[in-house]
């Protein structure tokens, strides 16, 4: 007698099932956004112990943002209240101005070399002081405008210095990151990328928010 | 002349659907290998804002997630209206930043703990203020690498 065959499982459901469970992961999914700006804090120190570090005006490029979102910047010995989308410009040119004489004379600059703005790289400090009823969103962009200002020139720097990668240096900070990237290729790229980070350093300070 | 009528040759056949499940496990498998299940179940509102200059956060090294923001609507009644800040699944007030931190750390094998990066996801219609004060808590116990975290977009539209 031949062998009866096993019946036939009806797998018609089977697509219900997966759906079900589908709809389920699709619902309770929350694609993780675990990026965005990264910041170092300043190490607490006790008011008395407090160092006052003297610099000199020309070197500094004073934000203040008001309760109603208003951006004040106070350089060269000058305030005026400036619009969002001119920060990224006010900055860089700031950044790239390099009129220091002597040993303090910027070689990488390329702006206008006007005495009375910063003098080089390692001279130019950004501080940044907020209300405490500023709102987040607005110091954000701030906070974003001012990376995006020191980025456009550590990719110029980076492009100049090595040509021969043919990429700039968020694409390599990018590509350091990247767990893909083979060992010997990150160690030269942590060496370049440290190299352009030594050159072009972020000074960034931040006051403590007023108190209303 | 029959009975019954003979069905129509010219007649689409049926569409085969015994591939419709491989189809929707195949999906299956996308949503479960990229969801990660909400470690913190929500009590403020969190809508976070844009940047464009986002650097990605190592998964590897450790992180804490302090969240701020308006009580979201369920929990007006009981929390008010004025911004509070979450830590795990509490809101809780500033003073007891410290502590979350120092519970951290102490979940963490000791070489990790100098890498140990705070995640600050903060509500995009947040004020400033309990944030400046988070952050001379996190200054006070020397947990000083810290992510406002964004969604990627243009920042000046913000």
């Amino acid at each position: 007698m031949a062998k009866r065959s096993a019946p036939e499982v009806n797998a018609g459901s089977m697509a219900d099932i997966a759906f079900l469970l589908l709809i389920f992961f699709l619902v309770t999914t929350d694609i993780a956004t675990d990026s965005g700006l990264s910041r170092k804090l300043p190490p607490w120190e006790p008011d008395d112990k407090e160092e006052k570090v003297q610099i000199k005006e020309k070197n500094i490029f004073a934000l203040t943002l008001n309760s109603n979102n208003q951006i004040l910047l106070t350089a060269k010995g000058d305030s005026e209240v400036i619009a969002i989308k001119d920060l990224r410009a006010r900055a860089f040119q700031f950044l790239d101005n390099g009129g220091g004489q002597g040993e303090d004379a910027c070689k990488r600059c390329k702006g206008n070399r006007d005495p009375k703005s910063s003098d080089n790289f390692k001279k130019a400090v950004i501080s940044l002081a907020n209300d405490r009823l500023t709102d987040y969103k607005t110091y954000i962009t701030v906070q974003n405008e001012i990376i995006a200002a020191y980025n456009d020139i550590r990719n110029r720097e980076f492009k100049k210095d090595y040509p021969s990668l043919e990429m700039n240096f968020v694409e390599a900070t990018d590509m350091y990151q990247d767990p893909i990237t083979d060992p010997k290729l990150k160690e030269s790229l942590k060496e370049k990328l440290e190299a352009i980070k030594e050159a072009v350093p972020q000074l960034f300070s931040e006051a403590e928010a007023k108190r209303d | 002349m029959s009975k019954f009528k003979k069905k129509k040759d010219g007649g689409l056949p049926p569409i085969s659907t015994a591939s419709l499940p491989d189809i929707v496990f195949m999906l299956l498998f996308f949503f479960m290998v990229a969801t990660v299940i909400k470690e913190d179940n929500l009590k403020i509102q969190n809508q976070l804002p844009k940047a464009n200059q986002i650097e990605k956060l190592d998964k590897k090294k450790p992180i804490s997630y302090i969240y701020i923001g308006k009580p979201s609507s369920n929990y007006i009644d009981t929390y008010g209206t004025e911004d509070r800040i979450q830590l795990n699944d509490k809101l809780q007030s500033v003073e007891q930043v410290q502590a979350f931190i120092a519970a951290e750390r102490a979940a963490l094998a000791e070489e990790l703990i100098p890498t140990l990066t705070v995640s600050l996801k903060v509500d995009r219609d947040a004020k400033m203020g309990v944030l400046t004060d988070v952050k001379q808590e996190l200054r006070k116990t020397n947990a000083l690498k810290i992510n406002y975290t964004t969604k990627k977009g243009d920042a000046v539209t913000n």
